[in-house]
């Protein structure tokens, strides 16, 4: 955990140092390289808002909460618990949404129950894959985006189950 | 793709509220939505600026090429398409770098410079090429070695080890990204098969 101070830090100044020692005029370098980031930014905005629109009506209708309910007797047949399964749903879609329930869940059950651990575990080890895939692909324009949803929500689908095959394993 | 599912978001969730008798709610997310959104625009406008600024630095001094040399050997197998030297290299390399290290926010600016540096490669289509979907499904499945924010929310709720759940999260992330890349080579095989007969 304290290691991780130091990264930030220390990254910034290697990049500084190297970049003096080759005579690169960085602060010159740093402002122009900003403006791009500016204008990704920017670009970014109408993706992330009608992405988030969208999942929040979603959520606020209840459906999600009934597409939870829908999955819970099967899952529950795997030893998954049910308690789990909001969260399962939700990590893909929406970061912050996720963050509240792993949240909402260590503070129900406890942090070192079987249930935290899990969501802790979840939490952590995979990422919101719709947020990823409109941030990335909005802000360099692409339309026809393949396989990228299919291969991602499975990857999460993967990570989700080691999660629990794990945490059975060694917490179980 | 894209466009069924957002739609199908919004048409399922007015639907269920309909008769969920949820409006009310739906009518709020609708603005609460919007406004986190902008919200994490700005959030992110601050890191991207920042970010990309010094990322420039490191670019025109040599140290993303740098970077690309040493990683060279593993990062050319998940990326046959990107020429070694070709700063969309060094760019995936510090993605994946950032990421490790549970640097989100680096990471996010990082990632992006490498799908336009992808884009170029693929002359500019605005369709996704397979390295950008291979870039996007490591992103995906995070492959995070310190969850910080999971471990300071044990920490506020009194764990009596918050770190204990390190170990569980690593075997997990790469679980998760063992299978994205697995995933994606099994799609590109088949659709390239596909074309082919």
């Amino acid at each position: 955990m304290n290691a991780s101070i130091w990264i930030i830090p220390l990254m910034i100044g290697f990049i500084l140092a190297y970049g003096t020692w080759k005579r690169v005029p960085t602060y010159e370098t740093f402002v122009e390289g900003g403006k791009e980031g500016l204008s990704i930014a920017v670009s970014i905005v109408p993706y992330l808002v009608g992405m988030m629109v969208a999942i929040s009506v979603f959520r606020a209708s209840g459906a999600m909460a009934f597409l939870s309910s829908l999955l819970k007797v099967p899952l529950e047949a795997l030893g998954i618990p049910t308690e789990i399964v909001p969260l399962a749903l939700i990590r893909p879609i929406s970061g912050t949404g996720a963050l509240a329930m792993t949240t909402d869940i260590i503070s129900t059950y406890g942090p070192d129950s079987f249930i935290g651990r899990l969501a802790s575990t979840m939490q952590g080890s995979t990422d919101t894959t719709l947020y990823v895939i409109t941030v990335y692909f909005g802000a360099i324009g692409i339309k026809r985006m393949g396989n990228a949803l299919k291969v991602g929500l499975l990857a999460d689908v993967v990570g989700m189950a080691a999660a629990v095959v794990f945490v059975t394993i060694v917490f179980g | 793709m894209v466009n069924l599912i957002w739609a199908g978001l919004f048409l399922i969730g007015i639907l269920y509220a309909f008769i969920n008798g949820t409006m009310e709610e739906v009518n709020k997310a609708i603005f609460t939505g919007a406004e986190e959104a902008v919200a994490v625009c700005i959030g992110l406008l601050s890191v991207l600026i920042f970010w990309l600024g010094l990322m420039k630095i490191a670019q025109k001094s040599g140290l993303l090429d740098l970077l690309g040399k040493g990683f060279k050997p593993i990062a050319s197998k998940l990326f046959p398409e990107v020429p070694p030297e070709h700063p969309a290299m060094g760019y995936i390399l510090s993605n994946m770098m950032a990421n490790m290290f549970g640097l989100g926010n680096a990471a996010t600016p990082m990632g992006i410079k490498a799908m336009e540096e992808l884009k170029k490669l693929n002359n500019m289509k605005d369709s996704a090429s397979r390295s950008m979907i291979t870039l996007l499904a490591l992103n995906t499945s995070s492959l995070t070695l310190i969850p910080t924010s999971v471990i300071a929310i044990r920490m506020k709720y009194g764990s009596v080890s918050p770190t204990e759940i390190v170990g569980t999260t690593i075997a997990a992330t790469a679980c998760s990204t063992i299978g994205a890349i697995l995933i994606d080579r099994f799609f590109y095989r088949r659709s390239k098969g596909r074309n082919s007969t």
